[in-house]
């Protein structure tokens, strides 16, 4: 969007690189004063409202609607179902790769989970489509759902989380256990939890020509998004326009296109005009992907000193009833401690659910605050500190890869954090320790870990005749504060103030800045950005270092420093040219570069490439109440280079906040019948609220990683919500004597 | 939303006669009823407007002493009226500790009264709920019920009545006005809300046509005032209806209990006065083993109705809970989270 006037402020003042300052969001004037547009906010001339009708039933088919009646109805134009949905190009149920979900866009009457959409009424006004979806009055032959983890016969999936295999392991685990002189089986489960970004999945679809498509539409994932879309209408990708310049929040629901965004591209193709198709907060509970529920059992051996000797680590989950995503939670126990034996697993069963995803820390936060727990009753086995335990037993390599990590500051982490909370103070048994008011306090620890991902980016970058500089990407902000980082980055690539730039992104058309995902963002995109700038600087150099005219004749290409849109000759700084003069010498309007970054498949062959960190959560629960309070968390995370501290503060915060959320409020309620989800509104489906959320602190713990990728970028979008989860119910226990195994952690549960 | 009539009274005969005709709905706040009809969970097919009604939005003082509150006083007016929460502190320590700050900016005194359940069998259109539509079952019985009541509730119907503010009310025995097609009577709270029994559809005693018009507090009821708090405990610390709730009052004189009132909120199909529980403590001294007398006889008629009986045994340790900080005197100012059971003293941090 180049003609977004992403402001600068005072805060982005800087002395010296870009890179690691913290400065504030570039978008942030725009946000506060709602001039940022979302996808919902767009209204083309003539556009019309969709609304969709969803299933009230988990299983069976639709026998009726009465689409008489909603088209009868003043104001609506038009009623799509299965009779006259828009063709496909390509089956809605095929699925070329792991980051594309099977759709239910009406191919047929069949309802696979609740809030399946069933129709769609376009309508002249919103109101009018909302009336229509009323009036068809849908009849149901309803089946018996499959519902939960015990619904069905289970089966080990082929694959889990994006593609991982479901098992591993390394030596004996049934000898280690057997011979364990301590051991700890512990069964723990987690529920199905859904995204609820504050900007739901919406859509503005415009088929601008029999075959152009231009669309507002949230994306984590612009280049995914047009393929998928080019494939499903037949049309090539460069006949397809999305913009997204921002995400109300995206968390991995917005990484691949879904049901309702499709629902809104076939219905302008009905009606033949702009439509909006906003899907509404109930609707967010089925058709947008979710987190799947699990039951995770941990079986601990220990030997002497409290050091393990056999993990096993076996996740039972569930996917929806025709398509597969296996919540990958035993995963968490391959990196994070030593042991010579290892044994992880999964099953699975099938439910009438709407298909489970991607969801922010997908695998790693359901299954550490799984092993987090375990390993807390492990010291409690042992009777030591928790702590103590954790580092008796730190993988100084990856325990079943074997592969060293390309960079690993955990025990830093460990240290300035528990330095930072007092943890030396703790007491060793649980229900031992109160504050000045009579209640139960107690400290709990987690440690944190995310892979450092990375996947493929593209950037195009210029330097024009005024010297001042232009960066394209097709990124995607979703309030992670891509528009600022990936900035800096590019500011620093191409050696100008960052006044200078200009940051074309979040919109089709660009160069592919690949997925908003799996925290890998910044490496990805930064890296390609970056390279893209260096490349510019390169062909300046080239430019002024063979030409006579310059100062900079003979330095050489690599006797160069580029900085403040000069490049000055490294063995002596007087001599120096800006960027214009060169170009106007060498009578270019401009010059471009381009760049790419990846992941190294060397780096991934030597190297195990992970982020770490740690959490300390302090909770105090009222002893015959047993209501439950956080009081504080300290957390201490080294994830490589840090791009913008006051951002990744943030995206820490968020994620320990979410930690607070999984530990002890954030949970659908699923009949156990119907398999409905009863509690699918913000009202009863509950996350933190602002005083649910205590003092904070994340402390960046610096860590310089040569390996990972050229810029060092590990990635901080989802270590914030492991450890954290798991550090609040080990505080828990340490505060009632209580260990609740079932999350969220209720009231019912300690009294 | 299935589309209605809408019109606008200018006295209060017209609303009660535009709300006598069969599918009427009054309207006041909105902020439980537009929901309903969002959802297709009620549907009427007139809604009478009767924000627009003169001289129910008035906090008065009553020739007694008490206080008559109009009808349609905005919660959030009513709980930050000084001169109101210093004679009733806990009733405003309810209202605070409700909803969020829109909601009570919008939601009216009367409305509170009449809002319905948040049994989410009663939302789901699609499940079975006598309520809803009479005869048609209860799905909730064996469904997910963990919230539901455990008092008061009949084989037709489990749900809870979600309000706050009606539990000081009913515990220090407010009297509802109304207005009807014939006459104008009044009837105490504790009798306003029925119980299901066969008819779970019949929630208060109102007949068609009836308008509360205000709510009555009287002048006896404003002696609790230094001893009486609001707590409730819930799943999160705001915005969040409560697990269990209990209002508490005492008058104690020489070092005994002389009066106590108690009653319970989101335990059953109305909110709950405990009065076999403050039987038991007048002549007492306000004491821990007191309390716990009165609790255990204020839940004896308790029994579960699905997954909570915990709440019968969370209710009798808030009620002693509620007593205690009742005994140790009415904070003032409201702490800063008001209802919280962990602000053990104004100056406590816990919020």
């Amino acid at each position: 969007m180049s003609d977004l006037p992403l402001a600068s402020s005072p805060a982005h003042r800087r002395h010296g690189s870009n890179m690691g300052q913290p400065m504030t969001r570039r978008d942030g004037i725009l946000k506060v004063t709602g001039s940022a547009t979302y996808a919902a906010d767009n209204h083309p001339e003539g556009m019309l409202h969709a609304v969709m009708a969803v299933s009230a039933i988990a299983s069976g088919r639709v026998s009726a609607l009465d689409v008489a009646a909603a088209k009868a109805h003043p104001g609506v134009v038009e009623v799509m179902t299965p009779e006259n949905r828009p063709a496909l190009a390509k089956d809605p149920e095929d699925r070329d790769n792991p980051f594309m979900f099977r759709l239910d866009v009406l191919q047929n009457d069949r309802v696979r989970y609740a809030n399946q959409p069933i129709a769609v009424v376009i309508g002249e006004t919103l109101e009018a489509a909302q009336e229509g979806v009323r009036l068809l009055s849908p009849k149901y032959e309803s089946e018996t759902p499959n519902v939960g983890l015990d619904g069905a016969e289970s089966f080990v999936p082929e694959a889990v989380g994006p593609g991982a295999p479901p098992a591993a392991s390394i030596g004996d685990f049934d000898a280690g256990y057997a011979d364990a002189p301590t051991r700890v089986e512990a069964t723990y489960e987690t529920p199905p939890q859904y995204h609820n970004a504050m900007e739901p999945h919406a859509i503005v679809a415009h088929w601008t020509a029999k075959d152009r498509l231009s669309i507002d539409t949230p994306s984590q994932g612009i280049s995914a998004a047009l393929g998928r879309l080019s494939g499903l209408f037949g049309i090539p990708v460069e006949n397809i326009e999305i913009r997204t310049p921002f995400l109300g929040g995206g968390f991995g629901s917005k990484g691949a296109v879904v049901s309702p965004q499709v629902l809104g591209v076939l219905a302008a193709k009905l009606v033949g005009k702009p439509v909006k198709l906003v899907t509404r907060r109930d609707q967010m509970f089925g058709p947008v992907g979710h987190r799947a529920p699990t039951r995770q059992t941990l079986k601990l051996g220990i030997g002497e000193g409290g050091l393990l000797g056999a993990i096993s680590h076996h996740t039972k989950t569930l996917s929806s009833a025709f398509d597969e995503f296996f919540e990958g939670s035993s995963a968490a126990s391959h990196t994070l401690y030593a042991s010579p034996a290892i044994a992880t697993s999964h099953e699975a069963v099938r439910a009438n659910t709407g298909t489970p995803m991607f969801m922010r820390a997908p695998g790693e936060a359901s299954g550490s605050i799984a092993l987090e727990g375990a390993i807390d009753e492990a010291a409690e086995a042992c009777g030591m500190d928790p702590l103590a335990f954790r580092l008796a037993n730190y993988a100084e390599k990856e325990p079943i890869s074997g592969k060293p990590f390309s960079s690993k500051r955990l025990r830093e982490c460990y240290e300035q954090a528990a330095a930072r909370f007092g943890w030396e103070e703790r007491t060793l048994a649980p229900r031992s320790m109160r504050d000045e008011d009579g209640l139960l306090v107690g400290w709990g620890v987690g440690t944190a870990t995310f892979p450092a991902v990375m996947f493929a980016a593209e950037a195009r970058a210029v330097i024009k005749a005024d010297g001042s500089g232009v960066m394209e990407s097709s990124i995607e902000d979703m309030g992670q504060g891509a528009w600022t980082a990936l900035a800096q980055i590019a500011a620093d690539g191409l050696g100008i103030d960052i006044e200078e730039l200009t940051f074309r992104g979040g919109e089709s058309g660009l160069p592919d800045a690949g997925v908003a995902g799996g925290s890998g963002h910044t490496a990805t995109a930064g890296n390609a950005i970056h390279a893209a700038g260096v490349d510019v600087v390169r062909k300046l150099a080239e430019l002024a270092t063979n030409d006579e005219q310059s100062p900079l004749f003979g330095a050489g290409n690599a006797g160069v420093d580029a900085r403040d849109g000069r490049l000055y000759r490294r063995d002596d700084e007087t001599r120096s040219e800006s960027y214009a003069d060169i170009l106007a010498r060498a009578g270019l309007s401009e010059i471009e570069g381009s760049g790419t970054g990846a992941a190294d498949s060397a780096a991934q062959e030597h190297y195990a490439l992970h982020a770490h960190g740690v959490v300390f959560a302090e909770v105090k629960v009222d002893p015959d109440l047993c209501q439950m309070r956080v009081s504080r968390l300290v957390g201490a995370f080294a994830a490589g280079r840090i791009i913008n501290p006051r951002l990744v503060e943030s995206q820490l915060f968020g994620g320990m906040i979410w930690g607070v959320s999984f530990a002890l409020h954030e949970g659908a309620k699923v009949d156990r019948r119907s398999g409905k989800v009863m509690n699918g509104d913000l009202a009863e489906y509950h996350v933190p609220v602002n005083a649910d959320v205590p003092s904070l602190e994340a402390i960046l713990v610096d860590e310089e990683d040569p390996h990972v990728n050229p810029l060092g970028i590990k990635g901080v979008g989802e270590i914030g919500i492991t450890g954290s989860a798991g550090a609040i119910a080990n505080a828990i226990w340490h505060a009632t004597g209580t260990r609740v195994r079932r999350f969220p952690v209720r009231i019912a549960d300690l009294v | 939303m299935k589309p209605f009539d809408y019109v606008r009274p200018a006295t209060i005969e017209e609303a009660v006669q535009a709300g006598s005709m069969e599918g009427s709905a009054f309207l006041a706040g909105g902020t439980n009823l537009l929901d309903l009809m969002k959802g297709g969970v009620v549907e009427p097919q007139r809604i009478v407007d009767v924000t627009h009604l003169p001289d129910l939005s008035a906090i008065d003082a009553t020739s007694d002493g008490g206080v008559r509150i109009g009808a349609l006083v905005r919660n959030a007016d009513l709980a930050n009226d000084a001169d109101f929460a210093g004679r009733f502190p806990a009733v405003a320590e309810a209202l605070l500790s409700g909803a969020s700050g829109q909601l009570r900016n919008a939601a009216t005194v009367g409305g509170n009264l009449l809002q319905r359940t948040r049994c989410r069998y009663f939302y789901d259109v699609a499940s079975a709920c006598n309520k809803r539509e009479p005869g048609s079952g209860c799905d909730a019985r064996e469904g997910e019920n963990d919230g539901l009541a455990v008092l008061g509730w009949s084989d037709r119907c489990i749900a809870t009545h979600p309000s706050d503010f009606c539990v000081p009310l009913v515990a220090f025995d407010a009297v509802v006005e109304i207005a009807g097609p014939s006459r104008r009577r009044e009837i105490a709270l504790e009798e306003f809300h029925r119980l299901p029994g066969e008819t779970p559809e019949k929630e208060s005693v109102l007949e068609p046509g009836e308008l509360i018009v205000a709510v009555r507090l009287h002048a006896e009821s404003i002696a609790f005032c230094a001893n009486q708090r609001y707590l409730k405990v819930r799943e999160r610390t705001s915005y969040a209806f409560a697990v269990v709730s209990a209002a508490a009052g005492l008058i104690v004189e020489d070092g005994r209990i002389t009066q106590a009132r108690l009653a319970l909120g989101s335990v059953a199909p109305k909110p709950w006065r405990a009065r076999a529980g403050e039987n038991l403590l007048a002549g007492q001294k306000p004491e821990r083993a007191a309390f716990e007398r009165a609790a255990e006889a204020a839940l004896a008629e308790a029994k579960p109705s699905g997954d909570n009986a915990y709440k019968i045994d969370l209710a009798r340790r808030l009620i002693v809970r509620a007593f205690e900080r009742a005994a140790a005197g009415t904070p003032n100012p409201l702490p800063a989270l008001p209802a919280s059971p962990f602000a053990h003293s104004p100056e406590a941090a816990h919020v």
